[in-house]
């Protein structure tokens, strides 16, 4: 098992960044990497339970479903189904913490999953990096005052 | 219960946040609001369990508690154990978060406390923006010059009023002088008001040998930190100090940071100056050589001078009854307007019987004595039985051994410096304390050029003055 840990600092309150990310079929909207989204079975896109089924703009599609969802902690956490990248047990979780300096928002985002052993480190590198700060750098534009 | 939440982002690697941050004596280098800090006992300032004790630059004393230490999830836990201010169940926590974009460091602080009814708001604000929100500024500024007071830098120039050699008010010159560079545990301090006294005469005529001419002299002096390379003082800062050795007739002075306090608002830098050392001879005497109670006889002699007036003043306002010696009438006017019940006029050391009559046939419990040998018989006869004479002074030479044995009485023969080396944050404090509930008030009669320091010797000397005197650089 190994652990992807990525934060960033958006400057705009908690309470907008959150309305972005809490939606659970909003990935087109603030991530490069995501072309089109859509909530299977015609569920709530905040419903727990819900599977977001969305394609990649390199062709790929992953399904993921929705374990937590928590208003009061600006936190939501969902698991891989099906996806290309070859991962197991892939949990990960978003959470917004307000910055009360400049009213801005920390965001964290995490997943433990498991893999190839020789596949670890560049699978690290690549969530973290081309997955979670790619679309911290989106969010800040989508959300930017 | 109030729960106050405050976050920023540093611009530094968790590392470097968290390595100053898990030392719990750090604050006093980083924290623009803190003063000196000490961990109780000399255990480590990261072993859960020690106890900081500190001085925030408003006044207040707090102590707290580690309660417990992260280093694997950036944690720290802490209580106030006893504090000047109405805070009650005060447990904090600082968390510090890894900003892997950019590799800053969030810094989330968070506390809850209970505050009396109606002060929660003033509490918020003052913990929230006072402690958290200024803690996060000084922490960056500290980080961003280093980590430690900053650089060495080279003297500079001021200029100051020297003895050039033992003798009269002549002999005091002004001359331009280098203020060292300050080193570790050192301040240097833009003086604005300095503090003269009968010792600066003694000093300057060579009978206290305590300077090697050529040499500054002077005692006591306020004014503003200008560089520090000590924990608990930053630029800006209002501090005062008398200290050993002479050197206070500066315009920029550096010095060990341990001999300054720091003045809360309502103490102006003359009242800082003139005080210090007389205010904090009064403290000494009135608290601790003897502790003065409500109902005590207490006789002190030159009760116009510079410490008798605020012997008189505090005396009273302890409760005690004040009899003092003085040489006029004007000055029994004096004495009497500043506390003291019965002023004795006397130019021949006479003064035991009117002081058996004024107490009832007892005597004086305690005689604050800065005569010596002319009045020791008077003295003796004055003291009430096991009571106690202190002699703080010799203004008619020594003092001969007495036989204190047909009173019971003690004896002491206190000297300042050996107080303040160990008492002098609670010593000033109790002055502060003092002049702002008005039991001692600053009487600053005369102020003069520093430049003209001789002219101040002069007129102190010839006894033409009350009150008292600063130098104004």
């Amino acid at each position: 098992m190994i652990k992807v840990y990525a934060s960033s600092v958006i400057d705009a309150p908690a309470n907008a960044v959150w309305a972005q990310v809490r939606d659970f079929n909003a990935l087109p909207q603030w991530t490069p990497f995501v072309a089109e989204s859509r909530i299977e079975e015609s569920q709530p896109a905040d419903r727990i339970g819900c599977v977001r089924n969305f394609r990649l703009r390199d062709g790929g599609v992953i399904r993921e479903r929705l374990l937590t969802l928590s208003d009061y902690d600006y936190q939501c956490s969902y698991a891989i189904l099906e996806s290309p990248m070859s991962v197991e047990n892939y949990v990960a979780t978003i959470k917004l913490t307000p910055v009360t300096e400049g009213n801005r928002t920390f965001v964290e985002w995490w997943a433990e999953f498991d893999c190839a052993p020789e596949r670890e480190a560049a699978l690290a590198e690549q969530i973290g990096q081309d997955v979670f700060q790619a679309a911290f750098d989106t969010l800040k534009k989508v959300v930017a005052r | 219960m109030i729960r106050v939440r405050r976050s920023a982002v540093i611009d530094a690697p968790i590392e470097r946040v968290w390595a100053v941050l898990r030392d719990f004596n750090s604050h006093s280098a980083w924290h623009p609001g803190v003063g000196p800090s000490t961990i109780e006992r000399g255990e480590a300032s990261d072993q859960v369990g020690c106890i900081r004790e500190f001085t925030l630059k408003d006044g207040n004393q707090i102590r707290e508690q580690l309660l417990a230490l992260s280093d694997r999830d950036h944690v720290s836990t802490y209580c106030i154990l006893d504090a000047t201010l109405a805070i009650r169940n005060y447990v904090a926590t600082v968390q510090l978060k890894r900003v892997t974009d950019g590799d800053r460091t969030f810094w989330h602080w968070e506390s809850t406390f209970d505050v009396p009814r109606g002060r929660e708001r003033e509490f918020e604000s003052l913990v929230g923006g006072q402690v958290y929100e200024a803690g996060f500024t000084g922490l960056a500024a500290f980080l961003k010059r280093g980590g430690n007071p900053s650089g060495v830098r080279p003297a500079v120039q001021t200029q100051g009023i020297v003895a050039t050699a033992f003798g009269g008010p002549d002999v005091l010159q002004l001359r331009r002088l280098d203020s060292p560079a300050p080193r570790s545990g050192e301040v240097r301090v833009r003086q604005t008001a300095i503090g003269v006294n009968y010792i600066d005469v003694y000093v300057r005529a060579g009978l206290y040998r305590m300077i090697e001419p050529p040499a500054p002299i002077g005692m006591e002096a306020a004014g503003v930190v200008v560089e520090s390379h000590a924990p608990g003082f930053s630029p800006g800062d209002r501090v005062a100090y008398a200290c050993l050795p002479p050197g206070a007739y500066v315009t920029m002075r550096t010095l060990p940071a341990a001999q300054l306090v720091l003045l809360p608002d309502h103490v102006d830098d003359e009242a800082a100056a003139a005080l210090m050392l007389k205010g904090m001879t009064a403290e000494y005497l009135l608290h601790r050589t003897y502790r003065v109670k409500p109902g005590d006889t207490i006789l002190v002699h030159a009760a116009a001078g510079g410490v008798g007036l605020l012997l008189c003043q505090w005396g009273r306002a302890l409760g005690a009854r004040v009899i003092g010696t003085v040489s006029s009438e004007a000055k029994a006017e004096l004495a009497r307007a500043n506390g003291c019940e019965h002023p004795i006029v006397t130019r021949t050391y006479s003064f035991a019987a009117k002081t058996k009559e004024w107490s009832g046939g007892r005597g004086a419990d305690v005689i604050y004595d800065g005569l010596g040998r002319e009045a020791a018989a008077e003295n003796l006869a004055a003291l009430a039985t096991r009571g106690h004479w202190v002699g703080y002074g010799h203004a008619t030479g020594p003092l001969d051994p007495v036989s204190l044995g047909e009173k019971s009485g003690t004896f002491s023969q206190p000297v300042l410096f050996h107080y303040t080396a160990d008492y002098l944050q609670q010593m000033a404090g109790r002055v502060f304390a003092a002049l702002r509930e008005g039991a001692l008030k600053p009487d600053v009669r005369r102020r003069y050029p520093l430049a003209a320091a001789a002219d101040a010797h002069r007129d102190l000397e010839a006894r033409r003055t009350t009150g008292q005197i600063v130098l104004l650089p």
